[in-house]
């Protein structure tokens, strides 16, 4: 493996940890499409950083965060879902991006390219993921409660509209720091595929959670290992390792239930 | 409007029930600038049951999302001394959320959970399910021990019944007598069932965008009131309940 691999391996351990953990709640609060969505707005950042030779990533987080923001303040003053206002963003970022994306740079900028990984990538990448994870883990619960009832949340104190900002915020730096491991195509799946996952497999919230995290580190883990030994793209055999544990949960889900309601019979 | 004389307390409560817990003067809700409620008075004294009734689009909701400060509103809505709201919602249904009761009340920290299902006549056998296997009755317990869970000296109950069979209605209540006699909370009840209003509540508030009556809720046993009231349709649903001598009062 060489030196760069294994930052990326470091990176995209981390970064799965985090995406996965984000994901347990964009799967509860149905924004599953929305993540992927949302990724795509990060492609006129990356070709701004291209063309104008600053690091792509600072363009693609300031793109998803600005986008963040536009989603959260439509959202607040008008009747729109976020999935409408992400939808429409989403459309117009990837027109504007792949109208100004160096040709060249186009396919790393959709798929990523974990070769390039740096060290001060992979430290940022694990100092961001350990931020993410700190954050969630803060309004884990207040997300959770707002998903079940608003108006509950609202009772209880909560105060639903800086939640949602901050879990957007969170669901932007998850997406930016994806790029580089999967790249915008794929990111979404990074995010959405461990949760999805470990949704029927998971007995209780806090399992739930951290099942999820460790289902997006096997998928990174394996897929940057299974990548290096191959000599094929990360990116996709990230993917495609959490599909491969998507469809087994899928399998232990069928299998636990129709045991649980044999046992119910008899 | 029919107002009535205030409710008395009930001689069996020990709650200093002269003193008046809430006092709502003039109070007003208008969204997206159409009028919900209008001049809406009435006061409610510590320690008693105001059952709020009224025909859909009323009001009733709204009321509660005033005292519970969720929305902008005018007139004044005057509460003596501190007051901690527990709140039931009207609608909560949980469906594919991977979420225990264990969870659930846990989101609010330093509560004593397994006190608090207890009181709801729930043991800890139940801490484990997920919400989504509870049955109608068990959900309503499970959020009224999340409305006690920091012992709130109000409970604001939207139609606690709503979704639950006959037999489980009458256990819901039941628990709430027993919360109400035990702590001396003050409680607030949206209800369509006239035999709730005269069984478990002290007084009646009638809500259709303004009061349409307040008063004693031993009143609403008189025909002419509840014709003016609720009009030919009464408004109400009446339950064939057999409630007998288990009444709050």
């Amino acid at each position: 493996m060489t030196e760069s691999a294994a930052y990326g391996l470091v990176a995209g351990i981390f970064v799965g940890f985090a995406a996965g953990y984000v994901g347990s709640l964009m799967v509860l609060k149905r924004m599953a499409l929305v993540g992927d969505a949302l990724s795509h707005v990060a492609l006129p950042g990356l070709a701004l950083g291209i063309l104008f030779n600053f690091n792509p990533f600072l363009g693609a987080f300031a793109f998803l965060f600005a986008a963040a923001i536009l989603t959260w303040y439509i959202e607040r003053t008008t009747r729109l879902f976020p999935e409408s206002i992400i939808g429409v963003l989403f459309v117009t970022a990837l027109a504007v991006g792949i109208l100004i994306t160096p040709e060249v740079d186009l396919l790393e900028a959709l798929f990523g390219d974990i070769t390039t990984v740096t060290l001060v990538d992979a430290l940022l990448a694990v100092g961001i993921s350990v931020l993410i994870v700190f954050v969630s883990r803060l309004v884990y619960r207040r997300v959770v409660l707002s998903i079940l009832s608003e108006e509950l949340a609202r009772s209880t104190g909560v105060n639903v509209a800086l939640v949602n900002f901050v879990y957007l915020l969170l669901v932007t730096v998850v997406v930016a720091v994806g790029i580089k491991i999967v790249g915008t195509v794929l990111v979404g799946a990074l995010v959405i595929v461990p949760a999805a996952a470990m949704k029927n497999v998971s007995r209780s919230l806090s399992s739930y959670a951290l099942l999820s995290g460790l289902t997006g580190i096997a998928s990174a883990g394996s897929g940057i290992l299974l990548a290096d030994y191959l000599r094929l793209p990360a990116g996709p055999l990230v993917v495609t390792v959490g599909t491969v544990i998507f469809a087994g949960a899928l399998v232990a889900g069928w299998i636990a239930s129709r045991s649980s309601s044999t046992a119910s019979r008899s | 409007m029919v107002v009535a004389t205030p409710p008395s307390p009930s001689p069996t409560r020990e709650t200093g029930a002269a003193e008046d817990l809430l006092r709502v003067a003039n109070l007003g809700v208008r969204l997206d600038r159409v009028p919900i409620l209008e001049d809406v008075n009435f006061h409610v004294r510590r320690g008693t049951t105001l059952a709020i009734v009224g025909p859909n689009g009323a009001g009733k909701t709204t009321l509660f999302r005033v005292l519970l400060g969720l929305v902008p509103h005018t007139g004044t809505v005057e509460w003596s001394g501190p007051v901690r709201i527990g709140y039931v919602p009207q609608s909560f249904v949980v469906t594919d959320v991977p979420i225990t009761v264990r969870d659930f009340l846990g989101f609010k920290s330093g509560a004593n959970v397994e006190e608090s299902l207890a009181a709801v006549g729930l043991g800890g056998a139940a801490l484990p399910k997920r919400l989504d296997v509870l049955s109608g009755g068990e959900m309503q317990r499970v959020l009224i021990a999340w409305a006690v869970l920091d012992r709130p000296n109000v409970l604001l109950f939207d139609e606690p019944t709503a979704m639950v069979d006959i037999g489980s209605q009458d256990m819901l209540y039941e628990t709430l007598n027993r919360l109400e006699k035990n702590s001396n909370i003050t409680v607030f009840l949206i209800t369509h069932d006239i035999h709730v209003v005269s069984q478990y509540s002290d007084a009646v508030l009638a809500l259709n965008r303004t009061v349409r009556f307040f008063g004693a809720s031993s009143r609403l046993s008189e025909p002419d009131l509840l014709m003016e009231i609720f009009g030919s349709g009464s408004g109400l649903a009446e339950h064939k309940h057999d409630f007998g001598a288990r009444g709050f009062r």
